[in-house]
């Protein structure tokens, strides 16, 4: 289906990645947003505050980041699209509705625009220290999607994308910004509503005495049914059955969480969205997301120029993780050069994919600026070699 | 590829980053091209000093940070002090008369001042001094297209005040053009220390 117009701001802009990640859920049909504000993800919300009464929507600032993470969950039981926007600090506070999230089935998108770390850390400098938390923060066992734009203009895009993916998966999808994009202006051009595509809501056909909130039909994804629309069915946190009532016991619990897991794996290979370029003859390979993927290509492009083979590997989405396409690869590629704004978190899953047939060099950065073109450049020499 | 960095700084409140905001704008939106601006944030913006950094280039930007403007206008002491050692040999130094004394300036940059708050209050306000200083930008360096720097200021203040900050444009303009005129040609760093209108 089409965007609704009247959230989308057709035209040619110049916004930050913030500015550009609010306008992009404004097109997906966010007309919910509850957050806490927190630099450096604050101009998002900020800006949907301001947008929002003309759209027809609401932003509730609400008291804390685990009110805020649960008010968007409510919201989506009651029709809305929604999400919340924060940084590590708020992050870590959010996991715990992460979890409930996806143990609900509750589509929503969580944008963390990533800051040093870890605790209050580096408020206004850029880091990508959340990555294995954005996988791994909540308890138990479930699965995410998480994206990582490069660029404003990406942040509105990728930010449909994410709310698209959340509605189709019934999963809460994590757009891993950082201060860098989050903060950086460029031009950003907002297409018309009619040529922006959005994924419907999942709406159930049954009727009120025929549905199961978490009966599936071959495709590992329920069927939705709102709040205040005759339905009585019971949501919960709790291992639950079909019909949505708690369940304790292991057959129940291996149902709930391996087609928890399943709905996204089966999907890995179109999820797990990568951009490839000049990898055909490519003896070394840099691999990198967010902000460090623009870094890294001129680096890449430096290292061309002086003859050497290498080519670009560049994350869009960080979970699930392209472990297949990159295993492709490490059969003819010598090096993995692997840099990233952290102590090293997303090459361990480069290493796990490469299952030592590559050989892996990290390019470590503890955060608060980005790489220097020449520092990439430096780790890519040295792979040559 | 041409790439060109830009530096704006001053204290918070001049506009600092509204003049930026045109430069860039006008870069990308109104004229073919690329921008990628950032500000400094942290504690500093908040009290004194206030910075903005523009890249423009025919080609996509891929590192986003200014490393050794090409181009410094500063409209305030500490700015000058502060930023002045990183700009480029041969670079452009670009300064608001009253509010920058221009001293140690080490050989090969070009520096040229404007009184830019007199022109500013000429106009009944003073506010205006950040788009007279783009004016100015936009003479001297002759970079962009004057009139996607008019756009782009039309395009980047309140409608109430559009035509004011049209005016302090076209009054830093003219006062570029007939003091300094536009930097077509190169020129060699030797020959380019040419300090104009210091009072």
């Amino acid at each position: 289906m089409q965007a609704n117009p009247k959230g989308v701001l057709t035209g040619t802009h110049f916004l930050d990645g913030d500015q550009a990640c609010c306008e992009g859920a404004l097109a997906a049909g966010a007309r919910f947003a509850a957050g806490y504000p927190i630099t450096p993800s604050t101009e998002i919300v900020e800006r949907f505050a301001w947008r929002i009464p003309t759209v027809g929507g609401m932003f509730i600032q609400m008291e804390d980041e685990l009110a805020a993470s649960i008010a968007i969950l409510g919201a989506v039981w009651g029709g809305a699209k929604a999400f919340t926007v924060t940084s590590g600090p708020g992050f870590s506070l959010m996991m715990e509705h992460i979890g409930y999230a996806a143990m609900t089935e509750t589509p929503c998108v969580f944008v963390d625009v990533q800051r040093g770390g870890p605790s209050t850390g580096l408020p206004t400098l850029p880091a990508q220290g959340d990555m294995m938390q954005a996988r791994w923060g909540s308890h138990g066992d479930y699965e995410i999607i998480a994206l990582c734009p490069n660029s404003p203009q990406e942040c509105f895009d990728v930010t449909i994308r994410a709310f698209n993916l959340a509605e189709e998966f019934r999963v809460p999808v994590m757009l891993m910004m950082d201060e860098c994009v989050g903060h950086m202006t460029e031009k950003v051009v907002i297409p018309r509503a009619e040529e922006i595509e959005i994924y419907p809501r999942r709406h159930t056909a049954r009727g009120p005495g025929e549905y199961w909130p978490y009966e599936t039909n071959g495709d590992l994804v329920p069927e939705m049914a709102h709040a205040g629309e005759g339905y009585r069915f019971h949501i919960t946190g709790l291992t639950h059955d079909e019909r949505g009532y708690p369940a304790m016991n292991a057959a129940a619990q291996d149902r709930l969480v391996r087609r928890l897991k399943n709905k996204i794996r089966a999907a890995a290979d179109r999820l797990a969205l990568y951009e490839e370029e000049a990898t055909e003859d490519a003896e070394v390979v840099v691999v990198s997301y967010g902000i460090t993927s623009r870094v890294a290509q001129r680096a890449v492009e430096m290292a061309r120029q002086r003859g050497i083979r290498v080519g670009k590997f560049r994350l869009v989405a960080a979970w699930p993780f392209p472990a297949a396409r990159l295993r492709e690869l490490a059969q003819r590629v010598k090096v993995f050069v692997v840099p990233e704004l952290n102590c090293g978190q997303m090459v361990l899953e480069v290493e796990r994919a490469a299952a030592g047939m590559a050989r892996i060099i990290p390019v470590t950065h503890a955060g608060g600026d980005v790489h220097r073109p020449e520092t990439i450049l430096e780790a890519i020499v040295e792979a040559a070699r | 590829m041409s790439q060109t960095e830009i530096r704006i700084a001053g204290f918070g409140g001049q506009g600092v980053i509204l003049s930026a905001m045109v430069i860039g704008k006008a870069g990308c939106i109104f004229q073919p091209g690329y921008a990628t601006m950032t500000q400094n944030f942290g504690p500093e913006a908040r009290g004194s000093a206030c910075s903005a950094q523009v890249i423009l280039s025919d080609q996509p930007i891929l590192y986003p940070y200014v490393t050794q403007p090409d181009i410094l206008m500063v409209m305030s002491q500490a700015a000058y002090t502060r930023f002045t050692p990183e700009l480029k040999p041969g670079g452009l130094l670009l300064v608001a008369q009253a509010l920058v004394r221009i001293s140690d300036l080490r050989a090969g940059i070009r520096a040229y001042s404007i009184p830019a708050t007199r022109l500013a209050e000429e106009l009944g306000k003073r506010l205006v001094l950040n788009i007279v200083m783009v004016g100015f930008f936009a003479a001297v360096t002759g970079l962009l297209d004057p009139e996607s720097l008019r756009n782009a200021v039309a395009d980047s203040v309140p409608p109430a005040s559009m035509e004011l900050n049209l005016r302090a444009f076209q009054k830093g303009f003219d006062y570029g053009l007939a003091r300094v005129g536009p930097l077509a040609e190169p020129v060699e760093p030797e020959q380019m220390i040419a300090i104009e209108g210091l009072g």
